[in-house]
């Protein structure tokens, strides 16, 4: 063959993309050495350093371990597990594939997960000795979770039950009667030892009454997950290029369907309308663009769109709302509590968003629905969203590509959680597909602050308990009285009895105490008035999702700092010898963190100033920010 | 119409075409998430492709990011010229960092060793003109095929004040949406190129004729051979051991870097349908050729937490 003759091959090769997954010791990293080896895509190198680290850390006595070639850290090699999703490749003359391979213990779900998330099909092993364990129905489980509609189960160690049919007709028909529960268009057995490479890639004569075909073959003739390009059109507007003042592309990748050029399409959320002029590409002007392509294109209108927004047709709008039901996979060792506030990225749109309400946790070893107020690393569950601006989105069963969310902690950064939207949630208010009203006061909130001469703010006061908070607050609020402000403050005697009575201190329920006082304190910031709250307060995620609430620059935090020491010798209520002794549980400084503020607007430390110099400090500052006139 | 009717009636993509896709999306996210992204260019092959592809990304503007060019002053003679010229038809900004500490010092594979020359003029260097810059992402043209611990590496690569990598704490990235928040002074590496393998890259390279350094293509140039290695003898700074004289081989490059730490292979393939022919042949993956990764075991795992790229 020449080159040019094998590159052509090469250039038309499809991808398939699949995840490999079992328990502990199925042989998952020994069949996809088997497969990388076979297919000759390891180099001779790479064997020889498989080789001298076999001798080291192997499993199979002089034998290469070919296990080593995929196991690529440091601290895999000498625990002899995956810990993480390693990617491989290899080719055959008809098809590349791109393998996840994925960890099996039960405290590596989001690592499956995560692989699951961009394959087409997977690879289930069976350790044909053991038959279905609990790994496998969870592993089953998530990659259905995952949207994955090919599955090969492949029952691993032939050699050790003696090549046994009925052992792998028995494992089979388990397999299937299980599988009936899941979303799978289809599943395929096949019995193969990875080690010695029986019906990997060559049928094999000690599996002889196995008519199917062996496992390379099979992966050639999956279908591949391939691009919705039959769907409905969705352009998730990625990156809008202003290269002139005569340019403005709208730069993406179609996520569904195709489009022409001179199509009509409508921008959501807001509605606006316009016509596809061109579709710019580095090679030249095109007439359509299909799912799957990164292109850039042009309207004929000047409209204001911005990344995040969605281009579709009139005719097959997605759903927009400002509250979902969504499964999720939580990955974070801190749990999700329903009320704190995340950010989430929902295609190329960042929105922040809480979890309203827990519907159900999913038991991934026996699929029961459980209810629960919490969610732990590698749980699933069914979770209602609140989102902080209106959305559009499909379920993701409709289309993967604008249903996938990823959640975003706001103070660590990390990603602690991956979603997969179920439906919107509609009511009157959340439904802004149709018309967004929003009652409109007749009066607006500044001619009311105008009118008191002063700008509406809520300053809250954060700090353990004794520290002074309500002290200091109480004596602001005085000298603003004095002075002729309008103010309010809200601690603990006056909401704690009344509006949050059903609250105690769990961490839920200091969380949706926040929450209550938050919103309480909106309403008194919109009718005018300088709110001062005064509660601990101790997690920065609760006092983050007040802020969030207000207009900018109408939050205040006020760290007010004295050592727990310090606070433990006042005591004020006498509550840290109470916790002390057990009689309080859930005391912030004792048995429950606080959290201290990591910028706040003003710091007050009252072991070094009086109450009298925390006044005149803040009357400074809310003068310098304008906030009293 | 039943679903399998509708994927055969459906637009296909060549896998080749699926990766360009993957890489135009990756690097528009990072323009559009971040304040201030760079594109480390290393002049080699990968570093081509991951430019042609970044123009692509944002036609008709050029990139909206400069070039960093973390220069060890030990490279190749070509690759200085072939840098500034493909930079300047790129329309793109070039910047180029030497570690002058090191240069002071007098640093360089052959008086330091591999090791030390590597760490001082290149991992160093490098986190000096992050740290200078105050770049928050930095893309880099590593592919997961090359090397079994960049296999585990997120494409987008969380690093942290001091610019190390934690392979054992990596954030969890699923579909195409990758996780770009980092707090000051912390930034992300970006590899767009993760999932090509390097038959991709040169079939990519001969299906878009992307312009190469020379030094991939075999002529005859002065070579001594030390250690199992063909060194190319680039400028005068070698010192030659006794019976040691250049002699004129026909050799090429499969990989570029310092030319005393890049072995040559012996070669006749002059054109590009050459070079790849020899390459899917090819028994030895590409990184044999570099010194640096054989120190130890896991070696690249090593230096990448420690910041290398």
């Amino acid at each position: 063959m020449s080159i040019e003759t094998l590159l052509k091959q090469h250039a038309e090769k499809d991808l398939l993309r699949f995840i490999t997954c079992g328990s502990v010791d199925d042989g998952k990293s020994t069949l996809i050495g088997r497969l990388l080896f076979d297919s000759r895509q390891v180099y001779e190198d790479q064997l020889s350093a498989v080789q001298r680290d076999s001798r080291k850390w192997g499993t199979q006595g002089e034998t290469a371990d070919l296990a080593l070639l995929v196991d690529g850290l440091q601290s895999e090699r000498e625990q002899g597990i995956t810990i993480d999703v390693a990617y491989r490749y290899f080719s055959t003359p008809s098809r590349k594939f791109i393998i996840a391979d994925t960890p099996g213990h039960e405290q590596y779900t989001r690592n499956m997960a995560t692989g699951a998330s961009t394959a087409d099909a997977a690879v289930i092993l069976v350790d044909a000795r053991k038959g279905l364990q609990t790994q496998t129905r969870r592993h089953s489980f998530i990659v259905s979770l995952l949207g994955i509609e090919q599955v090969i189960v492949a029952i691993n160690k032939m050699d050790l039950v003696d090549y046994d049919q009925k052992r792998f007709e028995e494992i089979a028909s388990d397999y299937q009667r299980f599988a009936d529960k899941l979303d799978f268009k289809a599943v395929h057995c096949l019995p193969v030892v990875a080690l010695n490479g029986d019906n990997v890639l060559e049928p094999s004569a000690n599996l002889s009454w196995f008519d199917g075909k062996p496992l390379l073959n099979l992966l050639e003739s999956l279908p591949s997950r391939q691009a919705n390009s039959q769907g409905e059109f969705r352009f998730p507007v990625q990156y809008v290029n202003r290269h002139s003042s005569e340019f403005r592309g709208f730069a993406g990748t179609v996520a569904g369907g195709q489009i022409k050029r001179g199509e009509r399409i409508m921008v959501m959320p807001s509605g606006r309308q316009s016509e596809v002029a061109s579709i710019v590409c580095f090679d030249g002007e095109r007439e359509q663009a299909h799912s799957g392509e990164a292109v850039t294109l042009t309207l004929k209108d000047e409209i204001d769109i911005s990344r995040g927004d969605m281009l579709v047709r009139s005719e097959q709008r997605p759903r927009v709302a400002e509250a979902l039901d969504a499964r999720v996979v939580w990955m974070a060792d801190q749990p999700l509590l329903p009320g704190r506030q995340y950010d989430i990225k929902l295609g190329v749109r960042t929105v922040s968003a809480t979890p309203e309400l827990i519907h159900h946790r999913i038991d991934v070893n026996t699929l029961e629905h459980q209810h629960v107020d919490e969610l732990s690393l590698n749980e699933i569950a069914l979770v209602r969203w609140r989102l902080s601006a209106p959305a559009a989105f499909d379920s993701y069963q409709r289309n993967p590509a604008t249903g996938a969310f990823v959640v975003i902690d706001r103070i660590s950064n990390l990603t602690v959680g991956a979603g997969m939207v179920v439906r919107p949630v509609t009511d009157s208010l959340a439904d802004k597909s149709k018309n967004v009203v929003w009652h409109e006061h007749r009066i607006a909130k500044s001619q009311r602050a105008g009118q008191k001469s002063q700008r509406p703010a809520v300053l809250w006061f954060t700090g353990l308990s004794g520290a002074g908070k309500s002290s200091v607050a109480n004596a602001l609020e005085m000298a603003l009285f004095q002075r002729g402000y309008h103010s309010y403050l809200l601690d603990g005697d006056n909401v704690r009895h009344g509006l949050n009575r059903d609250l105690g201190f769990t961490d839920e329920d200091r969380v949706e105490n926040i929450r209550r006082i938050g919103e309480v304190a909106k309403l008194m910031a919109d009718a005018g008035l300088v709110v001062l709250s005064a509660f601990i307060s101790p997690f920065r995620a609760d006092r983050a999702m007040v802020r969030e609430l207000m207009e900018s620059g109408e939050f205040v935090e006020i760290h007010v700092q004295a050592s727990l020491a310090t606070c433990e010798s006042r005591d004020p209520k006498g509550l840290y010898a109470r916790a002390r002794a057990g009689a309080i549980r859930n005391f912030t400084g004792i048995d429950s963190p606080y959290e201290a503020p990591e910028k706040p607007e003003v710091t007050l430390d009252t072991e070094t100033l009086s109450i009298e110099e925390c006044v005149d400090t803040l009357l400074d500052y809310l003068k310098s920010r304008r906030i009293l006139v | 119409m039943s679903v399998s009717q509708a994927a055969s009636k459906a637009h296909d993509m060549s896998h080749l075409a699926m990766l360009e896709a993957e890489s135009i999306h990756i690097m528009r996210e990072v323009a559009a998430e971040f304040t201030r992204p760079v594109m480390l260019y290393s002049v080699g092959k990968d570093s081509s492709v991951m430019l042609h592809l970044a123009r692509k990304a944002f036609y008709p503007a050029p990139p909206p990011f400069p070039l960093l060019h973390v220069d060890t002053t030990w490279k190749f003679k070509a690759m200085y010229e072939f840098r500034d010229r493909v930079a300047a038809e790129a329309g793109m900004e070039l910047l180029i960092h030497i570690n002058q500490d090191g240069v002071n010092q007098g640093v360089g594979p052959f008086s330091h060793g591999s090791k030390v020359h590597t760490d001082i003029m290149k991992t160093q260097a490098l986190k000096q003109a992050l740290d200078k810059y105050g770049f928050d992402a930095a893309f880099g043209g590593a592919r997961r095929d090359e090397e079994r611990s960049r296999a585990k590496e997120r494409v987008f690569s969380f690093r942290d004040r001091n610019h190390a990598w934690d392979p054992k704490n990596q954030r969890p990235e699923l579909w195409n949406l990758y996780n770009g928040r980092v707090h000051k002074g912390e930034s992300i590496r970006v590899f767009p190129l993760s999932n090509w393998t390097e038959l991709d890259i040169w079939q990519y390279i001969y299906q878009e004729d992307i312009p190469m350094v020379p030094l991939y293509f075999a002529a005859e140039r002065p070579v001594v051979e030390r250690d199992g290695m063909l060194l190319m003898v680039d400028d005068d700074r070698i010192p030659l051991g006794a019976g040691e004289q250049p002699e004129p081989r026909m050799i090429r490059f499969r990989t570029l870097g310092c030319w005393p730490l890049t072995g040559a292979v012996e070669s006749s393939a002059t054109t590009l349908l050459e070079v790849i022919e020899e390459t899917i042949q090819v028994k030895n993956s590409e990184r044999q050729g570099r010194a640096i990764d054989q120190d130890a075991g896991a070696s690249m795992e090593e230096k990448k937490r420690q910041g290398y790229f």
